[in-house]
């Protein structure tokens, strides 16, 4: 999925700094090397509200590694780690 | 003919208010907090609607689908499902929404809306969306999910007269006749499209102003920042624990000298006898030398009930993971372990929520390893006996500083624990995702915080007057009898039972510095820390006899040395002594095997620890 309007490129939530803020392109669950098989992380992350077409920021960091993060998907925060915030892409 | 019981459950995600809910329908006081996953038990309640109907409701925890990924969501899934033993499925469900925040209960509606069960949506905390500027159209919304739509606020007084209005019109028309059920677990693209089905019928009803909690954001900036976070986070934690020491002592004086007295009245209007000793040496300096920690209890309940209902727990744990991570803790840990300051039992429990079974397991393992309040008054008495209350520093207290640093090692150990087991047993780890909502600030309610309280005080004084009144019972006795031959010159005591089985125990416990008062005191401590002091105070008032009025505080510095002391400090970071956390462990985990394992680790290094801190001490002139 491209966005015409936008012409940032696109880059992994999990890759993002601190105030970045985006839209949610899409999941792709095999770029995280996270502990859960795919099907299951990108699962909990639509149950979690991350979408195409969501709003995201990054409102803050946490110490170790800048990891994790917390993010504002719409209007709730949630926090996750930036190896599962690889599967998000967003532009 | 009367209608048959109805039966109600509460689904919806985490953090909805769903608890709030059914302690304003039930009038009960089960806990309620401002973090996702407080419920992990399923809670039956009943009530009577304004028809006259009468309404089982079952508390659920919550949960963002209907997979159970873990223990807690399980529970939710099996009960929805019917799958649960003995269980018919419930014949209406409420589907509680934080109206602040619909996409996800939406979403969860969607999928709860093919199990076939019939449904109502509840638009809990509706006074904040209010306030938000949020407004939703409510018919227009239950005409799009084809679902009865009501708000309500469960925190205000009659803030649920619409949904019981609402129950008692659905209840009269409830088609007898069961739907199919249509729900399986749910495909990636399915549940895409129930969260894009959500969305557009959130757009077309509920408008959002562009007004987000300015508060929340504000705290946050601070709260969550990477230094400043973690110093306002370790300057909490020593404020609570200095403060169970320095706020507590003027109410633990009046209450010490309160039972003084009362054993001086018992002493002095009994005949002295069997009677007079029971009562002076066995219930109030038994019983009494616990009840005088009532005020510390509070306090660390205090400081816990606000972190929880204010909103910082998740932030705690967003700050902590990966910090707990490098000992192979998962950040959702914090939680359970935090609460275990008050009690292991509620924080193993709360362990549920943690998906991945090792992790869950660690965390389980460590819990008891946090000081919990019913090693305060082991702490408390030792300390004001031996340590003196200096200020240093000028504004620190040396007793609340001592009581710090036995707080700090309880969790130093627990984490070495922790990267021990990750080390030697669990190898193959893959660090399991940690995902947590961080919810909105909420002021705490002075109500749920005085109800919180209530229910602690009153469950420490009913184990006091229970578990720690039958041990002393029993240690009275033990002390007692056999009554010493006519024209002994030795204390009494020491023909009785209690010094037999001490003394016989003694040379085990000879290492560690340990007398065999102590080792007496250690048996019935077995059922819960804290008897460990009521024996001490039995026995001591038993053996100290006419002048008995002492408090034990004083007898123990004249009877221990400092060395002594520090050993027994050092023996309860660990002491295994608690039958119920041992019981839930087991249940918990479903394995005596486990059970077993943490009573002898906690055993191995609470006698570790008390031989290296003796010898020490004694090597540096404190025998
Ligand atoms: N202002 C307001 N606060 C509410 C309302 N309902 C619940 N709360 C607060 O929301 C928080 C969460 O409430 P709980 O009842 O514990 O939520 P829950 O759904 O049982 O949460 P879990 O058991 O974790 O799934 C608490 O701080 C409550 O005091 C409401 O209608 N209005
Ligand atoms: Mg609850």
């Amino acid at each position: 999925m491209t966005d015409d309007n936008d012409t940032r490129s696109q880059i992994p939530l999990g890759l993002a700094q601190r105030g970045y803020t985006g839209v949610i392109q899409h999941l792709s669950a095999r770029d995280a090397a996270s502990a859960l098989p795919d099907i299951e992380l990108e699962s909990r992350l639509i149950e979690l509200g991350f979408v195409e077409g969501a709003r995201v920021e990054i409102l803050h960091e946490g110490i170790v590694g800048r990891d994790p993060i917390a993010v504002r998907v719409d209007n709730i925060t949630i926090a996750v780690r930036r190896r599962e915030a690889m599967a998000i892409i967003v532009a | 003919m009367e209608a048959p019981l109805l039966h109600l459950a509460l689904v919806g995600t985490p953090n909805s208010g769903k608890t709030s809910l059914f302690n304003a329908l039930t009038g009960s006081r089960q806990k309620v907090a401002n973090y996702p996953g407080v419920t992990v038990e399923r809670k039956e309640g009943f009530f009577v609607t304004p028809l006259g109907r009468q309404v089982s409701v079952v508390d659920l925890p919550g949960t963002y689908s209907l997979r159970g990924r873990s223990p807690d969501e399980e529970i939710t899934r099996d009960f929805v499902l019917g799958k649960a033993s003995g269980e018919s499925m419930p014949d209406l469900v409420l589907c509680v929404a934080d109206s602040t925040n619909l996409r996800l209960t939406i979403r969860l509606l969607l999928e709860l809306k093919r199990t076939g069960r019939p449904l109502i949506l509840v638009l809990n905390m509706f006074d904040i969306a209010s306030r938000r500027g949020i407004t939703v159209d409510v018919e227009g919304l239950a005409k799009e999910l084809g679902v009865p739509v009501v708000t309500s606020i469960a925190v205000r007084k009659g803030g649920t007269a619409d949904l019981l209005r609402l129950t008692d019109e659905i209840s009269a028309e409830l088609d007898p006749e069961p739907q199919e059920n249509k729900w399986r677990a749910l495909s990636v693209s399915e549940l895409r499209a129930t969260q894009r089905e959500a969305d557009r019928i959130i757009a077309d009803c509920v408008s959002l102003p562009s007004r987000p909690d300015t508060w929340t954001a504000r705290i946050d900036a601070v709260v969550l920042h990477p230094v400043g976070g973690l110093l306002v986070l370790a300057l909490i934690l020593f404020v609570m624990f200095q403060a169970v020491f320095a706020w507590a002592q003027p109410l633990m004086e009046l209450l010490n000298s309160g039972f003084d007295a009362l054993g001086e009245l018992v002493h002095d209007t009994l005949p002295a006898g069997l009677l007079q000793s029971f009562l002076q040496n066995g219930v109030i300096s038994g019983v009494g030398s616990v009840i005088v920690f009532l005020p510390q209890i509070i306090i660390i309940f205090l400081f816990i009930l606000l972190l929880e209902d204010f909103g910082y727990m998740a932030r705690a744990a967003f700050l902590m993971d990966r910090i707990m991570g490098g000992a192979g803790l998962h950040g959702r840990a914090f939680i359970p372990l935090l609460s275990s300051f008050a009690c292991a039992i509620p924080g193993i429990m709360a362990t549920r929520v943690i998906d991945n079974k090792r992790d869950r397991l660690t965390t389980i393992l460590i819990a008891p390893l946090m000081t919990c309040s019913a090693r305060i008054p082991v702490y408390t008495l030792i300390i004001s006996a031996f340590i003196p209350a200096k200020e240093v520093w000028g504004f620190i207290n040396l007793q609340g500083l001592v009581m710090f640093g036995l707080y700090a090692m309880g969790i130093i150990s627990a984490l070495l624990v922790s990267f021990l087991i990750k080390f030697f047993m669990l190898r193959d780890y893959a660090p399991a995702p940690f995902m947590l909502e961080l919810p909105d600030y909420k002021m705490p309610r002075l109500k749920s915080i005085a109800i919180g309280i209530f229910t602690r005080a009153k469950m420490f004084l009913q184990r006091a007057g229970t578990t720690i009144f039958s041990m002393m019972v029993l240690i009275w006795f033990l002390a007692s009898f056999p009554q010493p031959p006519l024209g002994a010159t030795e204390p009494a005591i020491d023909f009785s039972l209690a010094a037999i089985i001490g003394k016989a125990i003694e040379p085990l416990l000879a290492p560690v510095g340990f007398n065999w008062q102590i080792a007496v005191a250690l048996i019935p401590g077995m059922a819960a820390r804290e008897v460990a002091v009521a024996a001490l105070g039995t026995v001591y008032a038993i053996e100290g006899g006419k002048e008995a009025a002492e408090q034990i505080g004083q007898v123990l510095a004249t009877k221990w040395s400092l060395a002594t002391a520090l050993s027994m400090l050092a023996w309860y970071i660990f002491a295994p002594q608690c039958a119920s956390t041992l019981a839930v462990i087991r249940r918990e985990t479903g394995s005596w095997t486990w059970m077993a394992v943490t009573f002898t680790y906690m055993l191995v290094l609470a006698y570790a620890a008390s031989f290296l801190t003796y010898n020490v001490a004694v090597a540096l002139g404190a025998g």
